[in-house]
């Protein structure tokens, strides 16, 4: 009898194993994923508050915040509106060499930043092959912010497409037919029907994109010159941090980009959780 | 307004999805699209609508609404209200808003201002009976609910003709029944041309003044659901618009011969083929001179206003569907097993492509 009652207190899930994979997934992220992070706080526990202001305001460092979120920016935004045009493109029309375009889009992921980073210093620098040009229009790319925030466009793009696309295709073609039907032009059909549909996953890809740039360290260092004050981004002081062997100074601004980034993702899922909840019937 | 199609084809890449049609619909009349799916049906409504272009070759076609020439005119200056499958609603957006649509996207010179906006869209709420969802999203309502957000939106900027493509498809039987009668109701009440696609024979028939019959691209007839009933042009529209029984024999002197089957028809002698409505067919526990058909019952369905009956016998390859009044089924206490006879009320018969016969048989009872 009370075996017959454990087995229906233990059955009250129809679907079966979620204590074995919901253990194996907290196993997963603590070791993965929270330890790490730990491992970084536990290096700034000998630091006084003042101490630690002292390091992450430090004049140099500052600078490196500004270049690296000022590209990142530009980068988020370019990607913003020439990932939506291309997941457009990739969702809305057939055209020969379509699966070929599809499957590129990933290449920035699956690219060793650090070759990516090479490629574009030689196609950019001064005697490269696009840098020439660009030098004798008296527009440098390389060593400047604008390689930066290229660079950082290139690792970046897939996030947008790639959030954008599968919402693109959720969408019917007739929502667009019922708004042109209905006497909208192309750009109001856009602004009012087409757009809110993709603003969440719009600003979802941007910011991931945002927040991929702000930590990229391979793809950068080549093309951007390193100039102290000028053109160096933060990951590249946590790196020249650790080559003085100083872990907790590169800790206390490792940490500084952790918590941007991660008040900046909770930002965007919050934000999102709210329109989605609106879209399904809840209370807006 | 009317709607007049002149010359209208169209190709995708090499398949020809529409044969050169053309088609005069009066101003008011209500039109159902009839065919089975790949007959160009949808096509042709939405090259109506604009939503899609007529081919240009080889003899450009001509589309005219009233006297206005609107072949090349963009799907949203054609003043055409157009409803789909699917509702197409814009999800993030209030009822009120989605109806509100059109008439809020007009350029500012024609719009109404806000309170005509608002009365407006209250009074069309009000006809689709959703004037208490205003405030709800799409998600938050029913299919059928759904389907008349829609139809108030297409109305809302009061198009010159209305278009639906299989507008109650996706809604389930009752509601599909409910909404019929009501857009029967509404069109009567307005009067605005309208053109429907289905592929339900029961809802064209139900619903349209005239049907257009399409197979393959092609009109196979155009004409009153009653026309189009009782006297089908070809064996397609027969076939189509009902449940057909067959007969195939040989008629020598006047009977014709299907294994130890026989019957009494006025036709030539030769091989034939016999088809009949399931109300065509009559049981009775004896045979007659003139018709010899032994059935057996294999199947009952005593559901609605008249009993369907199976029947089976070696001599039919196909098993027969005949429709019984309860009176008959009960005089005859009708079960599964039951062997009987079949005696023919009425048949069809389609030699040529167009060529129609029919004959009625005295009904021997």
């Amino acid at each position: 009898m009370s075996h017959f009652v454990l087995r229906q207190s233990g059955s009250a899930r129809v679907l079966p194993g979620f204590g074995l994979s919901m253990g194996i997934s907290v196993l997963f992220i603590s070791l993965v994923l929270l330890l790490p992070i730990t491992g970084l706080f536990g290096q700034l526990a000998g630091l006084s508050f003042a101490e630690y202001w002292t390091i992450i305001t430090e004049g140099r460092v500052v600078a490196s915040y500004m270049v690296t979120i000022g590209a990142a920016a530009v980068a988020a935004l370019i990607n913003a509106v020439f990932g939506l045009l291309l997941a457009w493109v990739l969702v809305r029309y057939t055209f020969p060499g379509k699966r070929l375009l599809d499957a590129l889009m990933d290449l920035p992921f699956a690219l060793p930043t650090a070759v990516a980073g090479i490629t574009l210093a030689t196609l950019y620098s001064s005697n490269g092959w696009m840098g020439s040009w660009l030098e004798a229009l008296d527009l440098p790319v390389a060593q400047t912010w604008v390689g930066i925030a290229l660079a950082m466009a290139f690792t970046s793009i897939p996030f947008v497409v790639r959030t954008v696309q599968p919402v693109l295709e959720d969408m019917p073609v007739e929502v667009d037919e019922a708004a042109m039907s209905l006497g909208a032009t192309d750009g109001v059909a856009f602004r009012r029907v087409i757009m809110p549909h993709l603003w969440p996953a719009l600003v979802t890809g941007t910011g991931l994109a945002f927040v991929r740039s702000l930590g990229e360290f391979g793809a950068i260092i080549f093309i951007a010159g390193n100039m102290p004050y000028e053109t160096e981004i933060t990951a590249l002081m946590i790196f020249i941090k650790l080559q003085e062997y100083d872990y907790v100074g590169a800790s206390a601004i490792a940490s500084v980009v952790l918590f941007v980034s991660l008040a900046l993702l909770l930002a965007i899922n919050i934000w999102q959780g709210r329109f989605v909840r609106r879209l399904h019937g809840g209370k807006a | 307004m009317s709607i007049r199609l002149q010359n209208i084809a169209k190709h995708f890449g090499a398949t020809q999805a529409l044969e050169p049609i053309n088609l005069d619909i009066q101003e008011g009349e209500l039109v159902g699209l009839l065919g089975p799916s790949g007959s160009g049906k949808t096509t042709l409504l939405r090259i109506i609508a604009g939503l899609e272009n007529a081919d240009r070759t080889p003899t450009p076609g001509k589309i005219l609404f009233g006297e206005r020439d609107v072949t090349h005119v963009h799907v949203r200056d054609r003043r055409i209200g157009f409803v789909f499958q699917h509702y197409a609603l814009f999800r993030h957006m209030s009822v009120y808003d989605n109806v509100a649509f059109g008439l809020t996207v007009m350029p500012r010179a024609q719009r109404p201002s806000a309170q005509d906006i608002r009365a407006r869209v209250y009074r069309l709420l009000e006809m689709v009976k959703l004037e208490a969802f205003a405030n709800r999203y799409p998600a938050q309502l029913s299919g059928g609910q759904q389907q008349r957000v829609s139809l108030a939106r297409a109305l809302a900027v009061e198009p010159d003709v209305l278009l639906l493509d299989e507008p109650f498809g996706a809604l389930d039987a009752k509601v599909r029944q409910e909404l019929r009668r009501w857009l029967r109701h509404l069109h009567e009440e307005f009067n605005f041309t309208s053109v429907f696609v289905t592929h339900d024979q029961e809802e064209a028939l139900e619903l349209s003044d005239r049907v257009v019959v399409m197979s393959n691209g092609r009109i196979e007839q155009i004409d009153t659901p009653e026309t189009l009933y009782r006297a089908p042009k070809n064996r397609f529209v027969f076939e189509f618009l009902g449940d057909v029984n067959y007969l195939e024999g040989k008629v020598q002197n006047g009977t014709l011969t299907c294994g130890d089957a026989h019957v009494a028809v006025d036709l030539p002698d030769g091989d034939e083929e016999l088809l009949l409505r399931p109300h065509e067919i009559r049981l009775a526990e004896q045979p007659s001179a003139d018709s010899h058909l032994p059935v057996t019952i294999t199947a009952i369905s005593p559901v609605g206003a008249e009993v369907r009956v199976e029947l089976e016998a070696d001599w039919l390859a196909k098993p027969w569907l005949a429709t019984v009044r309860h009176a008959d089924f009960n005089r005859l206490a009708m079960k599964r097993g039951q062997r009987l006879y079949a005696h023919l009320r009425h048949w069809h018969r389609f030699k040529d492509a167009d060529a129609v016969q029919d004959a009625s048989l005295a009904d021997v009872s």
